[in-house]
């Protein structure tokens, strides 16, 4: 005890060894079992008897890393791209993938399951960035809320602007959320670029609400969670999630979704091979995984998508639920990529003014 | 002389762990991403600096940012400064937990905390409900996302505990015979007050407005979740410009911007607190702490203790209540709250009904919160205490000035911006660290460092130098004057670095998400993942988790307060 400063030092010096061999380790695990590093968003989940045995398949250890967000998960990938520190990464979509395609992160693979895969979800020629999963962003209204009104639930778009439905509608910022940009997405697919902003102008007369996040849209706005606003921006998907991820199988959801021409807009999201890996091979293989039947069917339960393996089957409580819309609102990645800033800041001076 | 050389080197060596931590964790990693990011610019490094002086969206931003900020911090201390008062000078029954209450709000993740208000100012909170059933109204009249008063109510609701802490603490110990001699010599309450108390306060207000005043100036949750669209800070635009358009010139350039102010802010105060700084003799509590006898007085101390708990406990109390209430939604913007109560949310957190590989029971996420909090803690008070005993033995050193203004720093650095740094900065052996679970601590670290810094300097600069001058004639080497005069003395202070450190860690969730590895979610992770997903159970066991981490939080605080009772350190 004769001198504190100098334990410290110590002490410092001992955590700053710590780091050093903590990050050391991992690059020198050349012996059995490998590694294999797979970075993704924070939406990303799987069972873990799927893992499991992609690991014990291929004598491998799947590490992990989740990196916030979409958008700041493959920002920390354009930005590791000379020096990548995973081998793959999963979770860019179509309104991301024109960016990560721009930065050339990743390594073409033709996986042999591709031709499984329809045509529609496969947006890069090159096969840099491989489809794995899909789901819409639509309009979910409160059916409560229009049975007891005796009021009939919008249909699409264009079905907002009438007087009754006035006051009901909540959006989130298409700045700050991602259901939020793919909302205006879907207007813009919908109405075109030189008539979209004139259907917003009319959805702020009839007095449409706009929140920042799908939190505050869905659970304090929502009427389904005690809010005052029957008519929410979610995804396809939540009106099953309603009963999967309760207790009561025979719960039947109060929730349902607007499905008409156009008025949905389909994120598609994709894997890819990060360049650089010292891992190819293995890479290679999950890349094949998760375009495999065994992750393809257990991808829906754990993360609200659809899978885009034809051959993968679908939980018998998600399909009887399920409503797809059949003529979704499409803006290609190119022109999401080129004019993102300029809708979105077109869209602030309209709504928000 | 010698000797004088010989201490002057000694104490700059006291520099040396924290500059180096600093200079590797914070520094390195900023200086990077900003190169980076500014060489991503087509025209020059310049151009981006260019078109932000030709935009009008810096400007008004910044305006904003400060506005709000400066509104914000008066709030605070305006019920901050009346609630120290209180603790500082009167017992009363509850007194403990009610202050081991206020401090929850500081550590609850925004998420959590606009989940809060939700349960209790939403349209369907309690109070609306509350409202349209007394005055039989069909709609909620209490409007509060999206509005600017939700943003300064929840930034009060933040931050009133570090003025209440930091202020309190130091009020608490101020000898009464001063404010005493200035009545006998004729000076009436407001007198006494203005030119004998508040000079003597004005280093511990200060360093609490300051710190209070980065944190809203840096406010991202607040402002995003509760603001709504039609506000936005500095940090909420740097957000925007990096994760949604990538325009990383753009960022950098307002990340700078932030950085400036932040200087500005540090700088000006490190000059205002020099010129404040009193030796004092501190006093115990015992001589400092009455009871409230007269009539008037009760009353005065009921309407602040119910303003405290209305604006800091209510939120969390109906986020409690609501979960463990049986929620049946009715539709129609009405919640069904009569079916009565339930722990089935609670049961819910233990089962892995996805059979997710990332799933983890509430026992391992509390143990991975209690673990890097624990770390952080003692991270922070290693780095922190040579760095707050070099600042108070010299002051006016310019090694020192320099020091205390950049201490803060990080801060009132954008979180989005650091966390890409260290993704580009920390990539090569040996400090390849962006896979390394290590990254969580030191993130944590770079927050609670100012804070225990703070703490402990003004606790070790308060120290009579006559103290220091008599052990020296009496023989005692420097370091037995440390170890004999100056640690006992800061015990107490250090158990309140301590718990901001602890408590900083346990809370914090933007870094975490960005660096946490997914098998090993915080409590606030595990909080986010369940209330970023559809359905009732989801949202009941997020606020099941939430509640808990209440409850670890006001446990460690009671914990930590009832620790000091009979302290060594006690003044």
């Amino acid at each position: 005890m004769k001198n504190k400063s100098f334990y410290l030092i110590i002490l410092m010096a001992m955590v700053l060894s710590a780091c050093g061999q903590a990050a050391g380790s991992p690059s020198n695990a050349t012996s059995t079992p490998r590694t294999l590093t797979v970075m993704t968003h924070d939406s990303f989940a799987a069972s873990e008897s799927v893992i499991t045995a992609f690991e014990n398949a291929n004598n491998v250890k799947v590490q992990f890393i989740s990196s916030g967000d979409a958008g700041t998960a493959l920002n920390k990938a354009i930005l590791s791209k000379d020096n990548p520190f995973a081998d793959v990464f999963y979770g860019v979509d179509n309104t991301f993938l024109s960016r990560a395609l721009a930065e050339n992160i990743f390594e073409p693979y033709n996986s042999p399951l591709l031709k499984d895969i329809p045509d529609q979800y496969n947006l890069d020629p090159q096969d840099r960035a491989l489809p794995v999963d899909w789901g819409d962003v639509c309009l979910n209204y409160d059916k409560t809320y229009f049975a007891k009104n005796n009021l009939p639930p919008p249909q699409n778009l264009e079905d907002l602007l009438k007087p009754q439905y006035k006051d009901l509608l909540v959006v989130e910022n298409p700045a700050t959320s991602s259901p939020g940009l793919a909302f205006l997405l879907a207007t813009i697919g919908h109405f075109g670029t030189d008539k979209y902003l004139d259907y917003w102008k009319s959805l702020v007369a009839n007095n449409v609400l706009v929140v920042n996040d799908w939190n505050t849209a869905y659970y304090t706005n929502f009427s389904f969670s005690g809010g005052d606003r029957p008519v929410v921006v979610s995804y396809g998907s939540s009106p099953p999630f309603e009963v999967i991820e309760s207790k009561d199988p025979n719960k039947v959801p109060t929730t349902a979704v607007v499905t008409g021409d156009g008025s949905c807009f389909r994120q598609i999201e994709f894997v890819g091979i990060l360049r650089g890996t010292k891992n190819l091979d293995l890479a290679q293989k999950w890349v094949d995984f998760m375009l495999s039947t065994t992750f393809q069917e257990d991808m829906p339960l754990q993360m609200y998508v659809f899978p885009v393996n034809p051959n993968a089957k679908l939980d018998a409580t998600f399909q009887k639920y399920l409503a797809i819309p059949e003529h979704p609102a499409y803006v290609s990645p190119q022109d999401i990529a080129a004019n993102r800033e300029a809708w979105i800041n077109a869209w602030t001076e309209t709504v928000l003014k | 002389m010698m000797l004088n050389r010989h201490r002057w080197v000694a104490v700059s060596l006291l520099w040396v762990a924290p500059l180096v931590f600093l200079l590797l964790f914070y520094f390195y990693p900023l200086a990077s991403i900003l190169k980076v990011s500014l060489e991503r610019s087509q025209q020059g490094l310049l151009s981006p600096f260019l078109e932000a002086l030709r935009s009008p969206i810096p400007g008004r931003v910044l305006g904003f940012t400060l506005w709000q900020a400066v509104l914000s911090t008066l709030l605070t201390l305006a019920l901050g400064l009346p609630g120290a008062y209180l603790f500082a000078h009167y017992q009363f029954r509850g007194k403990s937990l009610l202050q081991a209450l206020t401090g929850i709000p500081f550590l609850m993740p925004t998420l959590v905390v606009a989940a809060a208000f939700n349960a209790l100012v939403g349209p369907s909170g309690w109070l609306n409900i509350g409202l349209m059933r007394l005055l039989h109204l069909g709609t909620p009249p209490i409007h509060f996302t999206n509005t600017l008063a939700a943003i300064l109510v929840a930034h009060v609701f933040y931050n009133t505990t570090i003025v209440l802490r930091m202020v309190g603490d130091f009020w608490s110990h101020l000898d009464p015979r001063l404010g005493q001699a200035a009545h006998l010599l004729g000076a009436n309450r407001w007198q006494a007050i203005r030119w004998v108390t508040l000079p003597i306060l004005a280093p511990a207000i200060a360093a609490a407005a300051m710190l209070v005043f980065i944190f809203d100036f840096t406010s991202f949750g607040v402002i995003l979740i509760l603001g709504g669209p039609h506000f936005a800070t500095l940090e909420v635009e740097i957000f925007y410009q990096t994760v949604s358009l990538f325009n990383l010139p753009m960022a950098a350039v307002l990340s700078i911007l932030q950085l400036l102010c932040t200087l500005v802010f540090t700088i000006t105060y490190t000059r205002l607190s020099k010129r404040l700084t009193i030796p004092l003799s501190l006093k115990s509590r015992r001589v400092t702490q009455r009871r409230l006898i007269s009539p008037r007085l009760r009353v005065m101390a009921g309407i602040l203790i119910v303003t405290l708990i209305a604006l800091l406990i209510l939120p969390l109390a109906a986020l409690a209540v609501r979960s463990v209430s049986r929620l049946a939604p009715s539709g129609a913007g009405q919640v069904v709250t009569s079916p009565g109560l339930t722990l089935d949310f609670y049961r819910e957190l233990s089962v892995n009904r996805r059979e997710s590989i990332f799933y983890a029971p509430p026992a391992t996420a509390i143990g991975v919160s209690l673990g890097y909090a624990l770390a952080t803690t003692l991270l922070a008070l290693a780095l922190g205490f040579p760095a707050a005993i070099a600042l108070s033995r010299q002051p006016g050193a310019p090694l020192s000035r320099g020091m205390d203004a950049i201490l803060m720093l990080p801060l009132g650095t954008s979180a989005v911006t650091l966390g890409l740094g260290f993704i580009v900065a920390l990539d090569k052996p040996p400090l390849d660290l962006r896979a390394s679970w290590i990254l969580v601590p030191l993130a944590h670290t770079l927050v609670a460092f100012p804070f225990v810094v703070r703490n402990l300097s003004l606790a070790l600069r308060s120290i009579r130098p006559r103290l220091h001058q008599a052990a020296a004639v009496l023989g005692a080497s420097p370091r037995s004057i440390l170890r004999y005069i100056d640690l006992p003395l800061v015990g107490r202070a250090t158990l309140g670095a301590a718990t901001f450190a602890f408590t900083i860690s346990l809370g914090e969730f933007g870094a975490t998400s960005l660096i946490a590895r997914p098998e090993y979610p915080t409590v606030p992770i595990a909080i986010y993942r369940l209330i970023t997903r559809p359905g009732e159970l989801n949202y009941g066991q997020a606020l099941a988790l939430s509640t808990i981490l209440m409850l670890i939080a006001g446990a460690g605080m009671l914990l930590i307060d009832r620790l000091r009772i009979g302290e060594a350190g006690e003044f």
